[in-house]
C-alpha cells in the first residue's frame, strides 16, 4: 500500500515536471502541443551525450556522489540539458509553429503531431531503439519501514533525489511567476492576452519565455525518467497521454494543478500495476482522462470557461 | 504473358488495394474534419477496431482465443463498421461538447489504449501475434494468384466508389451544408436551430464507420493482423493524405491517398537500398522523418492541400464573382 503511493510520487515526479510545461503552452501559446513529450525524450539524451562529453573530459566527475548512483558530472549534464531543450523548444516554435500561429490553434495542433512524429523518428535515428541507463551502478533501496507495516517502503537515494528537486523546482517556478515582472506577464497573457497588450506586454517575449520554461522542464523531467526508470527514444510517444491528462485533471494553465494532477495520474498508474498488471499501466491515464471529463472538464483548478 | 509483366501487374495491384484502403479511410476521416472540423488523432484505433471485429467474427475457431465464428465475411464488414460507429459515439459523447483540443487529447488517448489492449488482452486479439487465417474472399474460386488479387482490386475500388458516391450525395445535402455552416460558425448555425452538438457526433461517428470499414478491406486483404498494423503512423499517414490531398474535399482525399502512399513506399524502397541491412530499423525511421516534414511543408507551403475544398457560394449570391 505504501510502496504503490512511494512509486506513484516518482512516477509522478516525472508527469508533473513535464505536465507544467504543457499546461504554460496551452495557457499562454493556446494549442495542444503534441510534440512536448519529444522535448522529455530530447532532453533525457542531450544529457546522456553531454554526461559521455563530460566523462570523457574529467573522468572523476562521473564518481557517485554519496548515496547516488550519478556524480557532478550528471547535475552538470542536466544543466546543459535544460538549456539545449529549451533551444530546441524556440527553434520549433520559429520553424513552424511562428508561422502556423495565424492559422488558428487545430492547425498548430496538426503541425504538432507531424513535428512530433518527425523528433522521435530523428530520436531514434540518433540514438537507436536499445535503452539505455545514465549509470551502470546497482542501487540498494533503503527499507524505511519493514513489510509488517502497511506492506513495507523502500526507495533508492536516487528516487529520493528526484522527488525532493521536483518540490525545489516547482517552488522555484511558482515565486517565478507569482513574483517576478516575466512571470506576472506570462500569467496576464494567460488569462487576457489582448488586454495584456494594451498594457504593454511585449507577447513575443511572452511567448518565448514560456517556450523556454517549458523546454527546460521538459529536460529535466526526461533525465529524471532516465534516472528513474531508463531512457528510450519512445519514451516522449509513452509520456505524452499522462502529461495531457495531468494538464486536463489540474485546469489547463494551473502550475500547482498540473503537479497534483501529475501526482495522481503518476498514483494511479502505479495502482493499476498492482491491480491489473504492469502491461495496462498506460491506461490508467486514458481513464482517469475520461472520468475528469466526464465530471469536472475544467479540472480540479481551471477556471470555468 | 511474360513473366515480368506478371510481376509488375502483382506488384500493382497489391500496391492499389492498399492505397485504395487508404482512401475509404481517408474519406471517413474528410467527413470528420474537412467537412465538420473534428480533429481525430487516433484514426489508427478505430481502423484496428474495425480490422479486428471483422477478423474475429470471420476467422475458423482458434483455441485459446474468443471469437472465430466462421461467419460470412459480408457479416464481418458490417460488423466493423458498427463497432467502430459504436467506439466513435462513445468518444464524441465524452469529448465532443468540449473545446476543440479535447477530442484530439481523447482520440489520442483511445488509441493508445486500444493499442495497449490488441498487445495485451491475448485471449482476444491473440496478443502480439495478431489474428491469422482470415479470410479472403472469392479465394474458393479465383485461388491464391494475380486473378484474385485483381478480382480483390475490384472489390476494394467498389467499396471506395460506393462510399464515395454516398459521401458526396451527403455532403451536398442539407445535411452537409449544415455542417459546413457549423465548421464555419457554430453560433450562427445554432442561432437558425441547428444543433451543433447532433451534427458533430453524427459526422464523427459516420467517419468513424469509414474508418473500421477501411480496417475490415485491409486485414481481409492481407489475411493476418497485429498490433503493429496499427501504430501512430498510421494516422499520421491519413492525415498526411488528407493534408496534402486537400482537406474538405473527397476527390482531394483519395488523390492525397494514392499519391502519399506512392511516396512513402517510393521512399521506404529507396532509402531500403541507400542504407546497409544492418541499419534498416534506422531507415525506416528516417522515412517516418520525410513524410512529417511533407506535412509541415504543406502546411506552411500550400495550406489548402492539392485540391483546396470547392468554395460554395450560393446561386442566389447574384452577380459574377471572382473564383477563389
Amino acid at each position: 500500500m505504501l510502496q504503490i503511493i512511494a512509486d506513484g510520487l516518482i512516477i509522478g515526479s516525472v508527469i508533473s515536471l513535464g505536465a507544467i510545461g504543457l499546461s504554460l503552452t496551452l495557457s499562454i501559446v493556446r494549442f495542444s502541443n503534441f510534440s512536448h513529450g519529444e522535448l522529455l525524450g530530447w532532453g533525457g539524451y542531450f544529457a546522456l551525450t553531454a554526461l559521455a562529453t563530460f566523462s570523457a573530459i574529467a573522468p572523476g566527475a562521473t564518481a557517485p556522489l554519496g548515496p547516488f548512483s550519478f556524480g557532478w558530472a550528471l547535475l552538470g549534464a542536466l544543466l546543459l540539458a535544460a538549456a539545449l531543450a529549451a533551444l530546441l523548444a524556440l527553434l520549433l516554435d520559429t520553424v513552424l509553429f511562428k508561422r502556423l500561429r495565424r492559422q488558428g490553434a487545430i492547425t498548430l495542433v496538426i503541425a504538432s503531431f507531424g513535428s512530433a512524429l518527425a523528433l522521435r523518428n530523428l530520436l531514434l535515428f540518433w540514438q537507436g531503439g536499445v535503452p539505455q541507463y545514465y549509470s551502470q551502478n546497482l542501487q540498494i533501496a533503503i527499507p524505511f519501514l519493514p513489510r509488517s507495516v502497511w506492506g513495507g517502503l523502500r526507495a533508492t537515494p536516487d528516487q529520493l533525489f528526484v522527488l525532493a528537486l521536483t518540490l525545489v523546482t516547482v517552488t522555484g517556478l511558482h515565486l517565478f511567476l507569482r513574483h517576478s515582472t516575466l512571470g506576472r506577464s506570462m500569467r496576464a497573457t494567460a488569462i487576457n492576452p489582448n488586454l495584456a497588450r494594451v498594457a504593454g506586454i511585449d507577447p513575443e517575449r511572452v511567448l518565448r519565455a514560456t517556450w523556454i520554461i517549458g523546454g527546460m522542464l521538459a529536460a529535466v523531467a526526461g533525465v529524471f525518467a532516465g534516472i528513474t526508470v531508463q531512457l528510450r527514444p519512445t519514451m516522449g510517444e509513452d509520456l505524452l497521454l499522462p502529461l495531457f491528462a495531468a494538464v486536463i485533471l489540474g485546469g489547463i494553465g494551473s502550475v500547482w494543478g498540473a503537479v497534483l494532477g501529475g501526482f495522481i495520474v503518476g498514483l494511479a498508474e502505479s495502482a493499476s500495476v498492482s491491480i491489473v498488471g504492469a502491461e495496462y499501466r498506460a491506461a490508467a491515464a486514458f481513464v482517469v482522462l475520461i472520468l475528469i471529463l466526464l465530471v469536472r472538464p475544467n479540472g480540479l483548478f481551471g477556471e470555468k470557461g | 504473358m511474360p513473366d515480368f509483366l506478371i510481376g509488375w501487374l502483382s506488384y500493382g495491384s497489391f500496391f492499389m488495394v492498399f492505397a485504395t484502403t487508404f482512401a475509404i479511410i481517408a474519406l471517413g476521416l474528410n467527413l470528420q474534419w474537412g467537412f465538420t472540423g473534428l480533429f481525430n488523432v487516433g484514426v489508427a484505433g478505430f481502423v484496428a477496431l474495425g480490422a479486428y471485429s471483422s477478423a474475429l467474427l470471420t476467422t475458423p475457431e482458434v483455441a485459446g482465443r474468443w471469437g472465430g465464428f466462421g461467419l460470412p465475411v459480408a457479416v464481418g464488414w458490417l460488423a466493423a463498421m458498427g463497432v467502430s460507429g459504436v467506439a466513435g459515439l462513445l468518444v464524441g459523447v465524452v469529448a465532443l461538447r468540449l473545446r476543440q483540443d479535447y477530442l484530439a487529447i481523447t482520440t489520442f488517448g483511445i488509441a493508445v489504449t486500444i493499442q495497449l489492449v490488441a498487445n495485451n488482452a491475448t485471449a482476444l486479439t491473440g496478443g502480439p501475434f495478431g489474428v491469422q487465417f482470415i479470410p479472403r474472399p472469392m479465394q474458393g474460386w479465383l485461388g491464391t494468384g494475380l486473378p484474385w488479387t485483381l478480382a480483390y482490386l475490384a472489390l476494394a475500388l467498389l467499396v471506395l466508389g460506393v462510399v464515395y458516391v454516398a459521401l458526396e450525395k451527403l455532403v451536398r445535402s442539407p445535411w452537409g451544408r449544415v455542417l459546413r455552416a457549423i465548421r464555419e460558425d457554430e453560433y450562427a448555425a445554432a442561432s437558425l436551430g441547428k444543433r451543433p452538438a447532433l451534427f458533430r457526433l453524427q459526422s464523427f461517428v459516420i467517419g468513424s464507420m469509414l474508418m473500421g470499414l477501411g480496417g475490415a478491406v485491409y486485414a481481409h486483404f492481407v489475411g493476418y493482423i497485429a498490433p503493429e498494423d496499427f501504430l501512430p503512423i498510421l494516422t499520421f499517414q491519413l492525415w498526411a493524405m488528407l493534408i496534402v490531398g486537400g482537406s474538405g474535399n473527397n476527390r482531394g482525399a483519395i488523390l492525397g491517398a494514392f499519391i502519399v502512399w506512392t511516396f512513402w513506399a517510393g521512399a521506404g524502397s529507396l532509402l531500403r537500398g541507400w542504407i546497409p541491412q544492418a541499419e534498416q530499423a534506422r531507415a525506416a525511421a528516417l522515412q517516418v522523418v520525410l513524410i512529417g516534414v511533407l506535412i509541415a511543408l504543406t502546411l506552411v507551403l500550400r495550406p489548402r492541400g492539392l485540391l483546396g475544398e470547392e468554395v460554395a457560394v450560393s446561386r442566389h449570391a447574384g452577380g459574377d464573382r471572382p473564383g477563389p
